[in-house]
């Protein structure tokens, strides 16, 4: 038989009043708020790598191996004044754009027609178990062949690395859809293009958007890389060109200032682009993942 | 007062669905009729295919025998006439407002549009007092909340009849008092005609004012009760409702064999 606990007294307590409490809500101190930022902490971060970067660039004193943090600055500037790397920005941003836009409207057409029908699913799931895996850049060769020394090469190789991840995204999105939510859309009779439009693509919002980024980031490696491999057709190449340009020349710090521009691109669409959109989508509507 | 002709006619109906070894058959040869103003539950153990059932009445399933006639016309589909209403908290769209959900169902399914459809949505956000919410988003909600914002969507279709498949089962057991309340309520003002599915006895009795009592595997009509809500003892057998129905699903047979043989 099991042993009682301790018989205890009961008790009731008066509450303590809330203007005699010592502290109920205080403003924190500037520098705690300060910390509290975000940015300001991975700022913090940053400047500590620059300055390691900086101390051993002088150590080093070999520039042709790894110039200064400072003396990379000072070349981005240049070449930005002088109006050569915005140039090629906009250059490897135009052929991106391109390869992006083709992209996810090829990655929409085969999700819709995936979830139509079972033959499309089928399709989908093998050509994206095949081609995923795949290095857009080692299609480059191909494309060469198929589409001569130009941007069309380059926009079909950006479209192979944006079509895959993004319709595998989209597609299991899709997928996920609550069978209560398809009920409800077809309950106010929803059907064939408004149900996509209005129920599918919203529901599966939070997959879209990640496999937005996704494809994105495989562009933007993708293009970058495939500009070093074969530089340009025309005068004015992009920044993969310019970087490989500079290299031929042993013009380091504007090979660094490349590297920075391509960092700093990637960096400003993801936080400025996708989250912003995020912001006012996914997050709003309490459906991030 | 002559019987009215019944508005929703379930006749022998039989329902099966494929999983991914078997052919199941949910329900079998159901029959029942639900008039104007009913408050109709359909009440059984799970697996009595009283959810499967309630989706052949919204046009989701078709069944294999029998039909299911609205007003006298065959169900073929889903249908702005017959709206669901739903146990799971996702069914109202994420990335709506509450008043944007209501608004939703009217503009898409073409019942007004315009000022009319907002007007028409703010009355019945109104009704289940969540006006205070209207620019809410559903994340924002809690559960007993989310569930009135999708009993409002599906009265302001003012549908021939409001399909409401366990809409305050995942409810906390105070919300959910008050969730049956509150509906008893709204049938009071408007005398909107329920179909209702549950596996609560006190639900259905609280509910109904008539209540279909289903066996499982495969379900089949047991007996048609009437309720008037109290619960009351029937001075008849000496029971309340809910203890007849209780001995019924869970003794495993029918209250006449009650009755002292013989006799």
């Amino acid at each position: 038989m099991p042993e009682h606990p301790a018989a205890r007294p009961e008790y009731v307590r008066a509450q303590v009043r809330e203007q005699d409490f010592g502290v109920v809500r205080k403003p924190l101190g500037a520098w705690e708020r300060i910390y509290s930022n975000g940015f300001v902490r991975k700022g913090l971060i940053l400047a500590v790598l620059a300055g390691i970067w900086q101390i051993y660039g002088i150590y080093l004193n070999n520039p042709l191996l790894l110039p200064t943090f400072f003396a990379t600055l000072l070349s981005f500037f240049e070449r930005i004044v002088s109006g050569e790397l915005p140039l090629k920005a906009l250059t490897s941003i135009e052929v991106l754009l391109q390869g992006y836009a083709i992209g996810l409207v090829l990655a929409l057409v085969f999700t819709i027609v995936a979830i139509t029908t079972r033959i499309g699913n089928d399709l989908l799931e093998t050509l994206t178990a095949m081609f995923n895996p795949l290095p857009a850049i080692a299609l480059l060769p191909l494309a060469l062949i198929w589409f001569g020394l130009g941007s069309p090469s380059i926009v079909f190789v950006l479209v192979h690395a944006v079509l895959w991840p993004v319709a595998l995204n989209t597609h299991s999105g899709f997928q996920g859809v609550s069978g209560t939510l398809r009920m409800v859309g077809r309950n106010y009779g929803l059907s064939g293009v408004r149900y996509v439009w209005k129920i599918l693509i919203p529901a599966a919002f939070p997959s879209i958007l990640s496999g937005l980024k996704i494809g994105w980031a495989f562009a933007w490696r993708t293009l970058i890389a495939a500009e070093l491999v074969f530089g340009t057709t025309s005068g004015s190449g992009g920044l993969g060109w310019f970087i490989y340009e500079n290299k031929n020349t042993l013009d380091i710090p504007a090979v660094f200032a490349g590297l920075f521009t391509v960092i700093l691109i990637g960096l400003l669409v993801e936080s400025l682009i996708f989250r912003t959109v995020e912001r006012h989508t996914v997050r709003r509507w309490g459906m991030h993942v | 007062m002559a019987p009215a002709q019944p508005l929703l006619q379930v006749d022998g109906v039989t329902l099966q669905y494929k999983t991914r070894e078997h052919l199941v058959t949910a329900t079998y040869r159901v029959s029942f009729d639900v008039h104007p103003s009913d408050r109709f539950v359909l009440l059984g153990p799970s697996g009595c295919g009283k959810s499967t059932l309630l989706k052949a009445v919204g046009g989701y399933i078709a069944p294999v025998e029998g039909r299911i006639r609205l007003k006298g016309r065959d169900v073929t589909r889903p249908g702005r006439d017959r709206v669901m209403v739903f146990q799971e908290f996702d069914q109202l769209l994420p990335w709506k407002t509450v008043r944007q959900n209501v608004m939703f169902a009217l503009l898409e399914s073409g019942t007004l549009a315009g000022r009319d459809a907002e007007e028409r949505a703010m009355t019945y956000i109104d009704k289940v007092n969540l006006t205070r919410f209207a620019d809410a988003y559903p994340h924002t909600l809690s559960g007993g909340m989310k569930q009135r914002v999708a009993i409002a969507r599906g009265m302001a279709m003012e549908p021939d009849i409001l399909l409401m498949d366990e809409p305050f089962a995942a409810l906390d057991a105070l919300t959910r008092r008050k969730m049956q309340d509150d509906l008893l309520q709204l049938w009071e003002g408007t005398g909107f005609t329920i179909l209702f599915v549950t596996h609560s006895i006190p639900e259905a009795v609280r509910i109904g004012n008539r209540v279909l009592l289903l066996s499982p595997h495969p379900g089949q009509v047991w007996a048609e009760l009437n309720s008037d809500g109290q619960d009351r003892v029937d001075p008849a057998t000496g029971q309340r409702l809910s203890e007849r129905i209780h001995d019924m699903l869970f003794a495993g047979h029918a209250v006449e064999e009650k009755a002292p043989p013989h006799a």
